[in-house]
């Protein structure tokens, strides 16, 4: 049951414990800076949020301190930024052995992107403009950290000591597999406390799940599974059973219907659409096509649907004209009454990110 | 010194309910002490362990209500063995030999067979009440003993429980006698149960007021029993599939209509969201939803029904309901004083997940609020700071962010800062659950500022040793410590070892504790039972001293070690 590697993780520790022994009680200033309930200063909120910096560089951030910057730590020359992934690979050295953090590259890549945004906020800003900045900060969806809304799982940077190989494989399968194969499980993940890198990479793309994490009672989520399940059977079963929808296309001759209950994902519906208006697109049907000819227009079509000639849109129970993608699906097909295949010069004014809709997956 | 007699002291003291000062009461002189043991009629146990049915007998031979909890809190998520431990079946026959004449048994997280159901029925002849919660070990087969047997019964209240029910004619074994149901709560049965005989049931109850029905109960019975029980202030239903049009939900909104009492709502394990408007003339009314088992209800239905609900006070819902969903509880719900926000699809991606934006609207527009479960996607030290200055009377504080050790994704700051400032302004706060990058010196604040603080959850978070020590010294009312993958070790663990005799348990599971370090706390402490918990191949167990424990939990008993734990469990 013991980790082999017990003699190497009191070692990290023994050495990496004095420099955070002297964090704490030196950071005097963070004890008595502690404002929260008036909007802070920016001093509490740097030395605070660079509590563990030797001395040399606290020194360094305090001058750049006292110019009238707002920005947060970080979000500042890239030499603040070396200073900060410096900060951060000190504290990570005592966490290795921990494996509770992400390497160091994790660290200093979303760095790089909080610059963009966190470079004009003040920390009073921030809390009054959260939700703004949500809104610029957060659609960037690449947090290392994150792995949620990516269809490829990067390989999860986050080790923690209890991964669980069988379950990630098991992973639809739930907590229920969970409960027989923890016992093996734990073992093994016991063993292979700083081995779990390799662990998780080499796992399937299914998120790498901790055990017991997150903490939902197993009735729980035995349940929802049962009642998810049970809903998507529902939703076939009652109401109209099918939700045909007309899809028209700017130059297409006559209009199609699409059956949105026959599709779960926006893409499985853009392949759909792909499909249908093929040969109105490149002005021909399948029968005049040849096998190679097909095949460059289906690139090509796929080019033009998710590139920038064509956008998909749908009208909402309002009468408005919206762009295909923005809310989660289900209340998309609760609200879409007709598809429209238009041409992105005419899309113009539906929404600003229009350009972003093309890159990303619909 | 005694200037009233016995009988003015007992009345006085009817009117103390709270175990805490009952407990108090008992502590100011042997005749005060004497008379409270035998006027309590109440008893609450946070740990089935730590005293014996014997003991408990002796000192409070007025026994009617007892209150029992089992396995540890982290039992709920699967990191305890399932043959831990926690039978209720000693109690009920110790009680049940005593002549004591028990009339209500709520059990928490413990194992209960049909044996103890059957002889809890037979045993107590005034027996009224049965609530079980996170229990299991039963089937249909005791709750049938317990429906038959039990004729004053009023309460059955099984909630979250493992029920092996594939015989369901335990409803039809209530006797045409019993007429005194005040509570029926079977949400969480898998099985199928006698419709006729449930509509006969309600039918001759006319004080039900609590009623939960699960997942097979069809529509139509559900008209039926709410045509019969217009009374009925608290509703679960199970499943809630109809078309709008027809005639059968004609008849159901008008049932609905006639049940003016219904405050509380619950269920919906199974639902079409194009039906709820059937339910709107009751929300108006509504202090209490829990749509936590209702994946089917989101995006704009989701929050239509929310906004009929003007005076909700406690709100369950799922994480799908999204920040503009909570947004709208905010505007909408200004009584609220609970919400518990769950993750719908907890291993997932997490598209339709809530974020600190959803907490901090509801922490804008109910300012009420005093506890929170929140599950998330991410947490920003502003937010956080945002939350606690717009509601400084939170009591129960529980955040999750479903990605642990994730920090402020705004700043990429450890969440220390966010915490610290809600244990400053909170400061009635008793439960604090944790999650997010955390440093040693968010326990340092936690130390420092939450006075009040009895329960306690870390999971992936601190520095070192300090970050255990700061807790342990800082708060002085803590009562449970629960510890998951820190690291923590023997020198936070043995340094004050007395303290543990002031909590109820510590649990510590991979940290960097030893069993050396285990050891010693159990020599030091013989009112601990120390519990090592290890479920691998028992011939590779080392005992070695050096060996770091996997799982470690301790608490205070007055009777020593148990006789009833598995192999996997070794007490020190």
């Amino acid at each position: 049951m013991s980790p082999p590697l017990l003699g190497v993780e009191e070692e990290g520790q023994s050495s990496v414990s004095s420099p955070a022994v002297d964090c704490i009680p030196q950071n005097g200033l963070g004890i008595k800076e502690w404002n929260y309930l008036g909007l802070s200063d920016f001093s509490s909120v740097d030395s605070s949020g660079v509590a563990c910096l030797s001395e040399d560089n606290k020194n360094n951030l305090n001058l750049k301190a006292t110019e009238l910057r707002l920005g947060l730590p970080g979000s500042q020359s890239p030499e603040r930024k070396t200073e900060l992934c410096l900060l951060n690979s000190g504290k990570l050295d005592e966490k290795a052995l921990f494996p509770l953090l992400p390497s160091e590259d994790g660290i200093c890549l979303p760095l790089q992107k909080s610059v963009v945004t966190g470079n004009k906020r003040g920390f009073s800003d921030t809390i009054d403009g959260f939700s703004e900045v949500k809104g610029t900060v957060y659609s960037e969806k690449n947090w290392m950290f994150h792995g949620a809304g990516l269809d490829s799982q990067s390989p999860q940077p986050l080790s923690h000591a209890k991964y669980s190989v069988a379950q990630a494989s098991v992973k639809k399968d739930g907590p229920a597999n969970a409960i027989q194969e923890q016992p093996c499980a734990t073992n093994g993940t016991n063993l292979n406390r700083t081995g779990v890198f390799n662990n998780s990479s080499s796992a399937p793309a299914a998120k790498a799940q901790v055990v017991g994490w997150p903490p939902v009672r197993s009735f729980r989520t035995k349940t929802l599974a049962t009642s998810s399940k049970n809903n998507d059977e529902v939703d076939g079963k009652q109401g109209p059973a099918a939700l045909f929808v007309k899809v028209s296309m700017d130059g297409a001759p006559y209009l199609r219907k699409v059956d949105l209950r026959m599709y779960s994902t926006y893409r499985e519906l853009s392949s759909a659409l792909e499909k249908m208006f093929r040969c109105f697109t490149l002005g021909q049907c399948g029968a005049h096509a040849t096998p190679g000819k097909e095949i460059s227009s289906e690139s090509k079509l796929k080019d033009l649907l998710h590139g920038s000639e064509y956008v998909v849109t749908y009208e909402d129970k309002d009468g408005d004209w919206m762009l295909v993608g923005d809310v989660p699906w289900e209340m998309f097909t609760e609200t879409c009454k007709r598809l429209k295949i238009m041409k992105s010069t005419d899309a113009i004014g539906l929404a600003p990110r229009a350009m972003d809709k093309s890159e990303k997956d619909c | 010194m005694n200037y009233f007699p016995d009988e003015v002291l007992e009345h006085v003291f009817d009117s103390i309910a709270s175990h805490k000062d009952r407990n108090s009461v008992s502590l100011v002189c042997k005749s005060w002490y004497r008379i409270e043991r035998y006027s309590r009629r109440r008893v609450f146990i946070g740990n089935c362990y730590s005293i014996s049915p014997e003991r408990l007998i002796a000192r409070f031979p007025g026994l009617k209500s007892l209150t029992l909890k089992g396995k540890p809190h982290f039992a709920d998520f699967n990191l305890v063995p399932y043959d831990w431990g926690g039978f209720v079946y000693p109690w009920i026959k110790a009680l049940a030999e005593s002549g004591i004449g028990l009339e209500e048994l709520r059990l928490k997280r413990m194992v209960v067979s049909d044996e103890s159901l059957e002889l809890l029925s037979k045993s107590f002849a005034n027996f009224k009440s049965l609530v079980l919660v996170s229990c299991e070990g039963f089937s249909a087969d005791g709750l049938a003993a317990v429906a038959a047997n039990c004729r004053f019964l009023r309460e059955l209240d099984l909630q979250e429980n493992e029920v092996d029910d594939h015989r369901g004619h335990w409803l039809s074994c209530f006797p045409e006698s019993c007429t005194s149901l005040v509570s029926l709560n079977f949400a969480c049965l898998k099985g199928e149960v006698n419709l006729g005989a449930l509509e006969r049931l309600v039918s001759r109850s006319p004080n039900l007021k609590s009623l939960r029905l699960n997942r097979l109960v069809p529509l139509d019975t559900l008209q039926k029993l709410l045509m019969r029980a217009p009374q009925l202030v608290d509703l679960g239903i199970g499943s809630y599939v109809h078309d709008p049009s027809s005639e059968a939900s004609n008849k159901l909104k008008h049932a609905i209509q006639r049940c003016k009492s219904i405050v509380s709502l619950s269920g919906f394990l199974e639902v079409a969201p194009r039906c709820m408007s059937a339910i709107y003339p009751i929300c108006g009314n509504l202090t209490t939803l829990n749509l936590s088992y209702a994946p089917g209800l989101h995006g704009n239905k989701l929050t239509k029904l929310i906004q009929h609900c003007r005076k909700l006070q406690r709100l369950w819902i799922l994480d799908r309901i999204g920040d503009k969903g909570l947004g709208v509880v905010a505007s909408t719900c200004k009584e609220l004083q609970e919400l518990r926000v769950f993750p719908s699809d907890p291993f997932g991606a997490g598209n339709d997940a809530v974020t600190e934006e959803g907490l901090v609207l509801v922490s804008a527009g109910c300012p009420k609020l005093n506890s929170l479960l929140y599950f998330c996607q991410q947490m920003t030290n502003a937010a956080l700071i945002t939350v606690a200055r717009n509601c400084p009377n939170f009591i129960r504080f529980r955040l999750c962010i479903l990605d642990p050790v994730k920090p402020d994704p705004v700043t990429n700051q450890p969440l220390d800062e966010g915490f610290g400032a809600i244990v400053q302004s909170c400061k009635r706060l008793k439960r604090l659950s944790l999650s997010g990058l955390l440093t040693d010196q968010v326990f340092l604040y936690i130390g420092m500022y939450a006075e009040q603080l009895e329960m306690l959850s870390i999971a992936f978070a601190a520095d070192s040793d300090k970050g255990m020590l700061y807790v342990l010294n800082g708060c002085k009312k803590l009562r449970k410590l629960e510890i998951r993958d820190c690291p923590f070790g023997n020198s936070a663990l043995l340094e004050d070892v007395g303290k543990y005799e002031t909590m109820r348990s510590l649990w510590m599971s991979s940290c960097e504790v030893t069993l050396g370090g285990c050891k010693t706390v159990a020599e030091k402490m013989p009112s601990l039972n120390v519990e090592i918990i290890n479920e691998s191949d028992q011939t590779e167990f080392n005992l070695d001293e050096g060996q770091k424990v996997d799982k470690m939990y301790l608490y205070r008993t007055l009777v020593g070690h148990r006789k009833d734990a598995p192999e996997s469990v070794w007490i020190l």
